[in-house]
């Protein structure tokens, strides 16, 4: 590990820019200070990998008004509270009398669903291939329990599209750190594609500091070449979870999705299959991304394109307490790990 | 039984209520007079400090909503150096509580009550609608010693921080009871005045002190380090964190720095009394865990940093966002 540190602080080869797609990622490259230990020509940027960050305003909207009707009750993480959507957040229609419910688990609406059979709990499913899954728990339970006043308003999207996305629209990606819970899921070859299609290395990394550390080496010492490598074996098979798989397959079908700040993308996105559309709340054609501010440039700093601290809005009018940006209010998002670590770089 | 709108009338049913749970429970001189105003002795200095309890569940590994309010309030008058003394407490009850729950509470309430040395002298019940809740609101009056000269604003380089045991404990046993994650976490809910005591009786010179309740250890060296203008390192390695604690933060994402406690303290001192007031803190009933966990050094003032196990160093900044509601 002292090799690994004192490469990583000595490098003077070519500046790589090395994106950690995922939000946990962010998070813990700032928990550990581990920016300061890199050498200047190694650049971290912080992807799209945090799944409120990435939600479009649409789909806020029609949460705040779902809650706002007597019969439903809308209930969610508690990230999702603050998001801003169009002109108001889940806790503004809170505390004007809509229905919402904070939870620490989606299987959490099952208990309130059957305590209270009169109204319809709407779970607000967000997330990635980790958390899809989860939902699908969430169905198999509410139909072997008949339970039938469960519903949910997915955003659920895929990896491997907007990582595609980034490298054709944007590019300037010298290494990817792959998301290790993503890839417990979906398994490492997943990516393998998309590193031979733009010749650029994948990490799949674990969450602990020296294994994000091993993983930045792992990426600097491929030195832009393609091929994945897979540094959290203990969890991340090359096929990944099949069960799951399974699982999310037998509910979802791939659908066209909007991400905040990059518009549409095709079959980035999961949609409830017709056999259980009963379940859906609607979330079909929520692709309206209107910020409340105009300045906020949470897209950019979604595919890396610029920092959290290069925002005109970082830190002045755009803070944790008053987010204007999604990526200002997740734990895991870009803007809010940089602003309560006060990260420089 | 179930108490209803009639005990907070203020006519029968109140009185029999008071008489029946709290005022068997509380007994004291002061107390016993029920006069409309408890008339104490008193001292040239005193501090005085309310806190209310709104903690869902009532009751908790380590502890319940009676000893917290005691302790909450107890710890308070203890970090500005004063000597605790009477305690008063507000009992606002939703209809539908328990009066055998009510009585649960109430014991622990005394007990901890009389291991800290204060007397509940005055009292008040409420009743409202609602689904059978409790809240308890206290406030505590002590004695401030002449000589006391705490202040958050009198650290300097040099200094060294302590910390009096693990963090995370209370905010662990909250969470997985509301959670249904089964552990053995307890919360530290406990009243600090044995420690207190013997830190500014060994001759230590005590620059700071703070109990880090909500908000966490981030947020109350924060808070030191602006008043003093100040700069604190921190050794991540060096703060102690049960490895339950700790785990439960890594699946869910939390981190100890900014949970909460009940039962803990910061302190800083000068380098040189650094071992005496860490063998003070680790020799008394809640301190035998605690460490020194950081030291003042020159750098940006108002700034806290940590070092991290890997070798980085990170700013802490104060708790931003929710934290988790009502654990206290």
């Amino acid at each position: 590990m002292t090799d690994i540190q004192s490469y990583l602080n000595a490098y003077d080869g070519p500046p790589l820019r090395l994106m950690e797609v995922c939000g946990t990622h962010t998070a813990q490259i700032s928990r550990c200070g581990i920016t300061g230990m890199l050498s200047p020509a190694v650049r971290m940027i912080s992807g799209p990998g945090c799944p409120v960050c990435v939600t479009v305003t649409a789909y806020i909207d029609k949460l705040v008004a779902l809650s706002m009707e007597p019969e439903n009750v809308v209930v969610t993480f508690g990230d999702m509270l603050r998001v801003p959507g169009g002109s108001r957040n889940l806790n503004d229609a809170k505390a004007t009398g809509g229905h919402v419910r904070m939870v620490y688990s989606p299987l959490d609406t099952l208990k309130l669903a059957a305590d209270d059979p009169a109204r319809t709990y709407i779970f607000a499913a967000v997330g990635f291939e980790t958390t899809a899954p989860v939902y699908t728990m969430l169905l198999e339970e509410a139909i072997s329990n008949g339970i039938s006043n469960v519903k949910i308003l997915t955003s659920l999207k895929t990896m491997p599209p907007v990582i595609d996305w980034i490298c054709k629209n944007q590019g300037g990606v010298d290494g990817f750190l792959a998301p290790g819970h993503v890839s417990v899921i979906t398994g490492s070859r997943i990516f393998e594609p998309l590193s031979e299609k733009y010749g650029i290395p994948f990490a799949v990394a674990g969450f602990e500091g020296p294994q994000i550390l091993a993983a930045i080496y792992a990426l600097v010492r491929k030195n832009g070449k393609a091929g994945v490598m897979n540094l959290y074996p203990g969890a991340v098979t090359e096929e990944g979870n099949r069960t799951a798989q399974k699982m999310v397959d037998k509910y979802f079908a791939p659908c066209d999705a909007a991400w905040r700040g990059m518009g549409g993308i095709p079959d980035s996105g999961l949609l409830l299959r017709e056999e259980y559309a009963r379940f859906d709340a609607g979330s079909a054609g929520l692709n309206d991304d209107r910020g409340a501010n105009a300045h906020c440039r949470c897209a950019q700093v979604l595919t890396g394109a610029v920092s959290p601290n290069e925002c005109p809005l970082f830190g002045s009018s755009c803070t944790p307490q008053t987010p204007q940006g999604a990526c200002m209010v997740s734990m895991e998002g870009s803007c809010y790990t940089y602003f309560t670590n006060m990260r420089k770089r | 039984m179930k108490i209803t709108m009639a005990h907070g009338s203020g006519g029968k049913a109140t009185a029999e209520l008071i008489e029946d749970i709290f005022e068997k429970s509380f007994h004291n001189p002061v107390l016993a007079k029920m006069e409309d105003s408890a008339v104490v002795p008193g001292a040239e200095k005193i501090a005085v400090t309310t806190d209310s309890f709104v903690v869902t569940p009532l009751f908790f590994p380590g502890g319940d909503i009676g000893r917290l309010s005691v302790c909450g309030t107890v710890n308070d008058l203890l970090m500005s150096g004063a000597k605790p003394r009477y305690l008063t407490c507000g009992f606002i009850l939703e209809e539908g509580a328990d009066t055998e729950e009510l009585k649960k509470i109430a014991a622990p309430m005394a007990e901890t009550a009389s291991e800290a040395g204060v007397s509940i002298v005055a009292g008040d019940t409420k009743v409202v609608e609602g689904k059978g809740g409790i809240y308890i609101n206290t406030a505590g009056v002590g004695f401030v010693p002449p000589d006391a000269s705490l202040s958050a604003a009198s650290c300097e380089e040099g200094d060294v921080i302590l910390l009096s045991g693990n963090l995370g404990d209370h905010h662990a046993a909250i969470l997985s009871e509301r959670m249904n994650i089964r552990n053995t976490i307890q919360s530290d809910c406990a009243p600090l005045n044995e420690m207190v005591n013997a830190l500014l009786k060994s001759g230590v010179k005590v620059k700071a002190m703070r109990d880090v309740t909500r908000g966490g250890l981030g947020t109350v060296l924060n808070e030191f380090a602006g008043a003093s203008s100040c700069c604190m390192e921190l050794e991540e390695t060096a703060i102690p964190v049960s490895a339950q604690v700790r785990g439960f933060c890594e699946i869910l994402g939390l981190d100890p720095l900014y949970m909460g406690n009940e039962g803990k303290m910061t302190a800083v001192v000068a380098a040189g009394d650094a071992q005496k007031a860490l063998a003070c803190m680790k020799k008394s009933r809640y301190g035998k865990n605690a460490a020194i966990i950081g030291k003042v050094v020159s750098g940006e003032p108002g700034t806290v940093l940590l070092r991290t196990p890997i070798g980085g160093t990170r700013i802490v900044t104060v708790l931003y966002g929710e934290g988790l509601p009502r654990i206290c």
